[in-house]
């Protein structure tokens, strides 16, 4: 509750702020600091103290997996913000606005990932895509980036407009907007109540960029301003995932018969179009989009499997997979080339830097004492305990075997190729922050308990 | 303590080497803690030899059934003494040799240490796991960065074909814990799993597949010649004498006792691809002009032996695969010694370009002559109790084919020594020619290192009882555990 409240008032004041403050970098700390705010104010939450009392009449409900979220959520952000919010000013001049969007983004995640009834979920999701749409437009002069933006925003309005059509079945169904009932012990559920999850189960799809609603991932995330993508791939799609395994553990756990292998069916194949589709990129950035498809097709292997493990695992994915990918896109965000070969010698220029992407990427592609690792495990874990999904489990760890190929390809002319790579500007901030996040993957891989341990206690 | 100590030592060191900028200091510091890692090991196999040093459990992921147990049974003494005596040999031997960036070299080669340590000494699988996949990153790196020409595309081979393996097995290694009935993955839980004989015919791919690529078995050996030419000569006496040894490890502590329908079962496909293997690598092994191919490919057969003596599934056979495993680690890390030599100095490998070098290299001719008959078995050297052991072994096992086995394996013993004995001849005798006209003898890094591997050789074919006492509790406990659950099953 605390971080809602908070951050929908931090997006005002900062929408504020350019009037107040000239200084560019005042505007920088100070959204930093609201980052900040907002993490320390989870924290208490965690620990108990709750500054707002607001009846939500059960609409809204949140628990340690909510909070645990946030808490991952928030601290990627400010992550994300140390060591990008620099490369903003070179998008546009609306520099204030950036920051305010993302702080309503950051209130729809808080909504997302805490939601009891399908109006927040639909609430939440349209404050998280209403501004990203904004933000992958933000760049006016470029071609590219005004073509992702109405790209992503046709067709996710047509995919918002799935969601309302299935959550409008659902309540023909059940009377309510409740996402938790009671009563759907049925020997064989409605038609409506069917076609409604189904269509529920595509919008979501279409969110996380799960095959095959994926087509929009790779232009939008090509086309949107690098910094801006980085946020994208990752604490959004984190968190909707979030939503994605709440909605089906609270509504739909009892229909698992009628979904089970459609999301099988989904997961391969957003697995397998993903894994492909990124060996043949040759620009780093797209490379990336097609990544985020594949680590999302893992990902839906937690609401597959939808157990324990599952929502366990999918906490240390999400971190691990924030992460790591955040510090790859700032990195690239500092490339003058993205492509492959732009990265060629840059071991011999930046050693730290390079070290550091290399620990990234290996965690990405799940090597062990990465925290990459342990989340792909607790994913495997969690289908394998699901009858009949052995098929799933194979072909999931031949892809990631595949995703070795294009992760290494960076690493290769990082280290083996020679070239002059290097970056544009790195300040000691940013390679302060690049450690940091280095050494949280790390701990993370070793000790996931650091993590977990507040899930349960 | 000591397993500890032995994984703690190379890792720690090694990441103080990475900021060592200076080459002669790397080199040094190298050595000087390799020599500290064989002190540690030696004492733990002579002087702290009570069970209480020989293992240690700390907790770690106890949610998820996991923890870091670490113990140095019979084979592990074997394994962690010839890391612990190949790697001063190594850095000895290529004294001499320059490094770019000597510093990170020697870093990483360090913690392939770490890494091969610890899966000689885990006894968790996911800790297993962890150490197999640790120990296979600086190699990859190794590799890739001082290796030949086309060293980028083959290493990446190797990488992607041994990490395939290795995420097989990850999938096997959940499934077993599942079953557990304390969903634990200590190898105790999994020695008391009691598997229908369908899953484990199953499962066992799944972990033989693994074990098969790092070994190399054929017909997944096709990294194998490839990525031994083209790395540095120092990672190729890792990667060939000691990583290999993780396979062959794999297969007995972690495959055998665990699913022993299945390796009963499927023993007689195995032993089939096994001696195939023997016979097509010493086959194309003859045809070689490149040295470091040619032993590339003989090591195919020696590992070959191996794998087919351990599923002849009888006590002979498994101790002599435990005692061949240290003596063509020693070996064959002799042979790259000597291979590192003629390739520095006269800068080619072919075969076809040297000669004579008996007359201008005396020094160098008696050591390699040695070293090659060890690897052809001859009696006397350290190789040919251990062959012995695994011939008895194979001739002996409850296979119906047998004497087939046999024979076709001790045609490669034939073939190895035809290709071995041209190679001595081609280097050694015959005219000198330009290339090695100009020969210096061996100098005195180089005639250490090899003076040991020579002392080695002798001390363990005449006396290979050490060895033996070693190995003899561990490999009875394998057998014993087989014929347990066999009789269980039936």
């Amino acid at each position: 509750m605390n971080v809602l409240i908070i951050s929908a008032v931090l997006g005002v004041v900062m929408m504020f702020s350019s009037f107040l403050l000239k200084q560019n970098s005042t505007i920088r700390n100070l959204a930093i600091a609201g980052i900040g705010l907002l993490f320390v104010v989870n924290a208490l939450e965690i620990g108990g103290t709750v500054f707002f009392k607001v009846n939500v009449h059960g609409m809204i409900l949140f628990d340690r997996f909510a909070l645990l979220f946030n808490a991952i959520a928030l601290l990627s952000t400010f992550l994300y913000l140390v060591l990008s919010a620099r490369d903003m000013e070179k998008v546009g001049v609306n520099y204030a606005e950036y920051f305010a969007l993302i702080f309503f983004i950051l209130c729809g995640i808080t909504l997302v990932s805490s939601f009891k009834s399908f109006l927040i979920l639909f609430l939440g999701i349209e404050i998280i895509t209403i501004p990203l749409y904004i933000l992958t437009g933000s760049d006016k002069r470029n071609l590219k980036s005004n073509e992702a933006s109405l790209k992503y925003f046709l067709l996710g309005t047509f995919s918002t407009g799935l969601m309302l059509m299935g959550i409008a079945l659902l309540y023909g169904a059940r009377g309510t907007f409740s996402t938790t009932f009671v009563d759907v012990i049925e020997v064989k559920p409605s038609p409506l109540l069917v076609t409604g999850m189904i269509l529920l189960l595509f919008s979501m799809s279409f969110k996380v960029s799960a095959a095959p609603f994926h087509f929009w991932t790779p232009d939008v995330y090509d086309g949107a301003p690098t910094v801006f993508t980085s946020f994208m791939a990752t604490i959004v799609k984190a968190a909707v995932f979030i939503a994605f395994i709440r909605l089906f553990d609270d509504s739909f756990e009892k229909l698992q018969p009628q979904w089970r292998l459609l999301i099988g069916i989904i997961t391969a194949a957003t697995l397998f179009i993903g894994n492909i589709t990124a060996v043949f990129q040759q620009s780093v950035k797209r490379m990336l989009a097609y990544s985020s498809i594949a680590q999302a097709g893992f990902m839906m292997m937690a609401v597959f499997a939808m157990n324990n493990d599952a929502k366990e695992g999918l906490l240390i994915y999400t971190a691990a997979y924030s992460f790591a990918t955040i510090g790859i896109f700032a990195v690239l965000a500092k490339m003058p080339d993205y492509t492959f070969d732009g990265f060629n010698g840059l071991s011999r220029k930046q050693p730290l830097v390079a070290g550091t992407l290399t620990i990234f990427l290996l965690s990405l592609a799940g090597i062990p004492l990465t925290a990459g690792f342990l989340a792909k495990f607790y994913m495997l874990k969690a289908a394998m305990a699901t009858p009949g999904s052995l098929w799933l489990v194979i072909f999931a760890v031949l892809m990631a075997a595949v995703s070795v190929y294009y992760y290494f390809r960076i690493i290769q002319a990082m280290y083996f190729k020679e070239g002059d790579a290097s970056l544009i500007t790195v300040s000691m901030v940013f390679k302060q922050t690049l450690v940091l996040l280095t050494i949280l993957i790390v701990l993370l891989g070793i000790f996931p308990n650091l993590l977990l341990t507040w899930y349960y206690f | 303590m000591i397993p500890v100590l032995l994984i703690l030592i190379p890792l720690l060191t090694g990441l103080v080497t990475f900021f060592i900028k200076d080459e002669k200091m790397a080199r040094a510091w190298s050595l000087i803690t390799s020599v500290g890692t064989l002190a540690v090991s030696v004492a733990g196999i002579t002087v702290f030899k009570d069970p209480g040093n020989l293992q240690r459990q700390y907790e770690w992921m106890q949610q998820l059934g996991s923890s870091f147990s670490v113990k140095i049974d019979g084979m592990g003494q074997v394994l962690c003494l010839l890391t612990a005596i190949a790697y001063p040999l190594i850095f000895i031997g290529t004294w001499k040799t320059q490094y770019k960036k000597a510093g990170n070299f020697f870093a990483l080669m360090l913690l392939a240490q770490a890494g091969l340590m610890g899966v000689f000494v885990a006894m968790d699988a996911l800790l297993f796991y962890f150490f197999w996949e640790l120990a296979l990153i600086p190699m990859y790196f190794l590799c890739s960065q001082w290796g030949g020409e086309k060293r980028i595309r083959v290493t990446f081979k190797f990488f992607i074909y041994t990490f395939l393996g290795s995420v097989l097995m990850l999938i096997g290694i959940i499934y077993l814990q599942s079953q557990t009935p304390d969903h634990s993955f200590s190898i105790k839980s999994f020695y008391e799993l009691e598997l229908s004989n369908e899953t484990q015919s199953w499962i066992f791919w799944l972990f033989f597949v693994a074990f098969a690529i790092k070994m190399p078995v054929f017909p997944f050996h096709t990294w194998q010649p490839d990525t031994y030419e083209q790395s540095p000569t120092a990672t190729t006496m890792v990667l060939s004498g000691i990583m290999v040894k993780m396979g062959l490890l794999g297969v007995l502590r972690w495959l055998f006792p665990v699913l022993p329908a299945a390796a009963y079962g499927w023993g007689n496909v195995v032993m089939t691809l096994s001696v195939a293997g023997i016979v097509y690598a010493s086959l194309i092994a003859i045809r070689q002009d490149d040295i470091k191919r040619l032993v590339a490919y003989s090591s195919i057969a020696h590992i070959g032996l191996m794998c087919a003596a351990i599923f002849s599934e009888n006590k002979s056979g498994m101790q002599g695969v435990m005692l061949q495993m240290f003596n063509h680690g020693i070996n064959i890390i002799g042979l790259w010694i000597i291979v590192e030599i003629i390739e520095r100095r006269f800068g080619t490998r072919k075969m076809s370009e040297l000669g004579g070098l008996a007359q201008k290299a005396p020094a160098m001719a008696v050591f390699f002559v040695i070293i090659a008959l060890a690897n052809i078995a001859l009696p006397l050297t350290n190789a040919f109790p251990g062959e012995f052991l695994m011939f008895n072994g194979i001739l002996n096992s409850r296979s119906s084919f047998y004497l087939l086995f046999t024979i076709f394996a001790g045609l490669g013993i034939i073939l190895g020594a035809v290709y071995t004995l041209n190679m001595i001849r081609k280097i050694f005798y015959g005219e000198v020619n330009a290339v090695t006209g100009a020969a210096m003898d061996l100098q005195w890094n180089e005639k250490i290192a090899l003076g040991i591997i020579v002392a080695l050789i002798f001390c363990i074919g005449v006396y290979p009882q050490v060895l033996l006492n070693m190995t003899d509790e561990i490999s009875q406990a394998i057998i014993n555990k087989r014929h347990v659950l066999e009789a269980i099953s039936k």
